[in-house]
């Protein structure tokens, strides 16, 4: 199942499940995350999944590389999902002063404003992973005529809820942060919540996210 | 109910709360925070017979000028820390590593690290505060814990709820190592790197830049040329990986770090070395040795145990 196991520093285990980026792979991942956490192993500190790669760090007092790459190896994994994964949509205001990048992406793409927003909206999502910063989806994979690269010069400042495109993927800023994705717009909903420590996320891996057009006098009402 | 509390005529320029930090979170974007200098944050809980893991105020480079309003308390400073305290407007410099007790309208005034980067305060009781996932620890990037997550301001008051009552003097005798040499455990992208970068990395001194931060180590040399790609399809990062951006310098993620990263991977820092590195101040010189797991295995080990009997000597 996993292609290689080796150790990423003296404190994690890198757990490699292939280099391609699809739902097939990034579901496997999720089943070992799950089943992972699940086992509670004495030890581990951290399981994160992303595109095609589990990292899982330990706490090197109580225990080490060796021990936790055999309990890995000899885990029951979960193939049932029973984890309930949820469709989410998600309302975005691509007007002024929120479609940050949209010229760009226009030049870019070669599509108009119009086009760009048809082939964005009302499509299905994946959530292949969050974090960089916390509650953040990758979410994919985009049309085939809308990956665009990042920008040259990321910005110091992306705005709290942009909505941001990068080669097959899109994102949301859960907060203000530095960021190099093309913002196509914002959502007025909140993505992470701190005060909510049992499910701080809103999105979370394996969940389906769909995008709905609001004009920009919809959004100002939003929380009314 | 008590009434003593310190309020804070200058909140130093990085000063937070911190603890242990936060675990089983990586998943959903939060790293562990926590105190940078494990060992500097233990001993100074220790001296003041605090829980070894309750919070303490970090500061970097400049600390906190505190004024304290009620019962009796013990405080204790460690790091490489240049500090004063003033009781009835006589000034004595404090030392590093030994507790000190406190009366209502005493100051102290921690003026700066040494060569370091950081400093602890412990204080002698259980300070007022809020916890989120079980640690007070403040990342002011995410705006995660105790504080709204924000770094201390000037007027703010730290309020007690319980003082020790044991506040007898304690001292030991320590002194931080200054290191230059960082140990690394080669990385998971470590051949996408020319033969003259991965010779560099092991044998040139690299300078610890001015844009380091709780959230990363940007380091300047010898530009490291990546053979392969420059980006890797985003995966997720821990405490102490050296990622190269495509301009071919270093970075280390330390604790507070983004949880995802798209940059290579050249090496991971030994976990004994890390105490040590993150007290590298911008500016100094700092020089990679390869190590193989099984060593820095065993000197972690080692490191743990001088730790421990540290702490039992208090």
């Amino acid at each position: 199942m996993i292609n290689k196991i080796i150790n990423l520093g003296d404190s994690a285990l890198y757990c490699d499940f292939g280099q391609e980026v699809n739902k097939e792979i990034n579901s496997k991942v999720i089943k070992y995350f799950n089943s992972v956490r699940k086992s509670n192993i004495e030890g581990v500190t951290n399981v994160t999944p992303s595109y095609n790669k589990l990292i899982i760090s330990f706490n090197l007092s109580i225990t080490n590389f060796k021990k936790i790459k055999k309990k890995i190896e000899t885990l029951n994994i979960d193939y049932e999902n029973k984890i309930i994964n949820k469709e989410i949509q998600i309302p975005v205001c691509c007007e002024n002063p929120f479609s940050l990048d949209i010229k760009r992406l226009e030049k870019k793409l070669n599509l108009n404003r119009e086009q760009i927003l048809e082939k964005f909206f009302n499509k299905k999502y994946f959530c292949y992973m969050t974090g960089f910063i916390a509650g953040m989806p990758f979410l994919g994979d985009l049309d085939e005529n809308m990956r665009a690269n990042r920008l040259e010069t990321p910005r110091v400042k992306v705005p709290k809820g942009s909505i941001g495109l990068t080669e097959q993927f899109t994102n949301i800023y859960t907060f203000e942060s530095p960021g190099g994705w093309n913002i196509i717009g914002n959502t007025p909903l909140n993505i992470f919540d701190s005060f909510n420590e049992n499910e701080p996320n809103l999105i979370n891996p394996g969940d389906t996210v769909i995008f709905k057009e609001i004009t920009f006098s919809e959004y100002k009402n939003y929380h009314d | 109910m008590i009434n003593s509390y310190f309020e804070l005529i200058r909140s130093g320029i990085n000063t937070t709360y911190q603890d242990k930090g936060r675990e089983n979170l990586y998943h959903i974007g939060i790293p562990y925070s926590g105190a940078m200098d494990n060992r500097n944050f233990l001993i100074a809980n220790k001296l003041v017979n605090n829980n070894l893991y309750a919070p303490v105020l970090e500061f970097a480079y400049q600390g906190p000028h505190l004024k304290y309003k009620g019962d009796k308390i013990s405080i204790a400073v460690t790091g490489d820390v240049i500090f004063k305290i003033i009781k009835n407007g006589v000034e004595n410099i404090g030392n590093c590593y030994e507790s000190y007790q406190i009366e209502s309208g005493d100051e102290i005034d921690i003026i700066s690290t040494n060569k370091t980067i950081y400093g602890y305060l412990a204080i002698g009781g259980e300070i007022d505060i809020k916890f989120q996932w079980e640690s007070c620890s403040i990342n002011t990037k995410a705006k995660i814990g105790s504080n709204d997550g924000k770094k201390l301001e000037n007027k703010q008051i730290i309020k007690l709820l319980k003082l020790n009552s044991n506040k007898d003097k304690k001292k030991i005798n320590y002194i931080n190592s200054k290191v230059e040499n960082i140990r690394v455990i080669k990385g998971t992208n470590f051949n996408y790197f020319s033969e003259e970068g991965k010779q560099n990395f092991f044998e040139k001194k690299f300078i610890v830049s001015k844009l380091s931060d709780r959230m990363g180590m940007r380091l300047q040399g010898n530009k490291i040329d990546n053979i392969v790609k420059t980006n890797i399809k985003s995966e997720g990062l821990i405490r102490g990986v050296i990622q190269v951006p495509p301009d071919g310098n270093p970075i280390i993620m330390l604790s507070d770090h983004g949880t995802i990263g798209g940059y290579p991977k050249i090496g991971v820092v030994a976990s004994v070395d890390y105490d040590r590195l993150v007290q590298i101040s911008p500016g100094s010189k700092i020089k990679f040795t390869e190590i193989q797991l099984t060593d820095a295995e065993t000197l972690f080990k080692l490191y743990e145990m001088d730790t421990d009997n540290l702490l039992s000597q208090i």
